[in-house]
């Protein structure tokens, strides 16, 4: 866990390229804990239960809702997420942050984010590439990161769809993911 | 990241109003774990049958539930308590710690479909600490 704070410190204090790729070589553990997905270069195949069942997943979703309660669960759940919202104000205990309107707002953004996803599911790669640049070099988001967000927001739709979300479709969620956390981490240099 | 008396106090609460479905928990959690990261299936290569439905995942999943309610009643000390557990996994069963935080992460997808109210954020931090430190007590015997 240490070495992802010292590479917090690594890519804010503008440490130079050989460093940081020697960060992402010795983090490759996190890399592997992502289902299904590898992390290399090959185009991503969906099977036709695939798509349906993210796209089932993605019809139940009331962004404002639960893009507040993922966000919030995730600034809650791994509370060193909260140095990326300086200035959201209160973010003091639980209920502050299930409160915070900010929080609501900026989740929202994150669900409108997923949906363009969605939308290019043959190409998430490319769809991304400004919002990876974005949270990379302007944000300074550690990529590790997502993967916590991303199972907040596992756990909410867990919540809500209950029985229904089933170990097939959390294997086609989660797949759906793990592309995107991995689009978004392309242009982490 | 140590578990505070609050922690403690959560997850002992949670594990009281979850204690009667213990066992289907368990179950649901290994089969999620099989069907989402299928390189699990490689410890168990003798089982014909992964699927929800199967008693050896039946089986399987009351015994690790099992322990884990066990390990809810030995937080104080964890390394102390998980001990032969540790020197099991180690030795013999060799399971790479990795998978520790992969069945812990479908515990919890678990417990959010089975009891959604109960499992607040609050309770959610508690109990994936919890999982964290009785994760690094079984594979504290390893090397």
């Amino acid at each position: 866990m240490n070495s992802v704070y010292r590479s917090t410190a690594a890519f804010s204090s503008g440490l130079n390229r050989s460093a940081r790729y020697t960060w992402a070589a010795t983090n490759q553990s996190y890399l592997n804990i992502c289902p299904a997905v590898k992390p290399q270069d090959t185009m991503v195949q969906w099977t036709a239960d695939e798509r349906a069942a993210i796209q089932g997943v993605f019809a139940t979703l009331d962004y404002e809702s639960v893009g507040r309660e993922s966000l919030a669960r995730c600034l809650v759940v791994y509370p060193w997420t909260q140095r990326y919202f300086g200035g959201f104000g209160n973010l003091y205990n639980a209920e502050a942050i299930m409160a915070n309107p900010k929080v609501a707002a900026h989740g929202t953004v994150v669900l409108q984010g997923l949906e363009k996803a969605l939308k290019n599911m043959d190409d998430i790669k490319n769809t991304y590439t400004t919002l990876s640049e974005l949270h990379s070099e302007k944000l300074l988001v550690d990529p590790g990161n997502f993967q916590l967000l991303a199972d907040c927001l596992t756990m909410v739709i867990a919540k809500r769809m209950r029985t229904e979300f089933t170990p097939d479709i959390q294997a086609a969620w989660q797949k759906f993911l793990s592309v995107v956390i991995s689009a978004l981490r392309r242009q982490y240099h | 990241m140590s578990l505070t008396a609050k922690d403690k106090a959560f997850v002992k609460a949670f594990w009281g109003k979850i204690s009667s479905k213990a066992d289907a928990i368990g179950q649901e959690s290994l089969a999620r774990m099989l069907v989402v990261y299928p390189q699990t299936k490689i410890y168990f290569p003798d089982w014909t049958d992964y699927s929800l439905g199967s008693p050896q995942v039946k089986k399987h999943g009351k015994t690790v539930m099992t322990a884990i309610t066990d390990a809810v009643g030995k937080m104080d000390d964890l390394i102390g308590g998980m001990s032969a557990l540790s020197d099991i996994h180690a030795t013999k069963f060799r399971i790479d710690p990795v998978n520790f935080k992969i069945l812990s992460h479908n515990i919890l997808v678990t417990l959010a479909v089975n009891f959604p109210a109960d499992f607040t954020a609050e309770v959610h931090v508690a109990v994936d600490k919890f999982l964290a430190a009785l994760s690094a007590a079984l594979a504290d015997k390893y090397r």
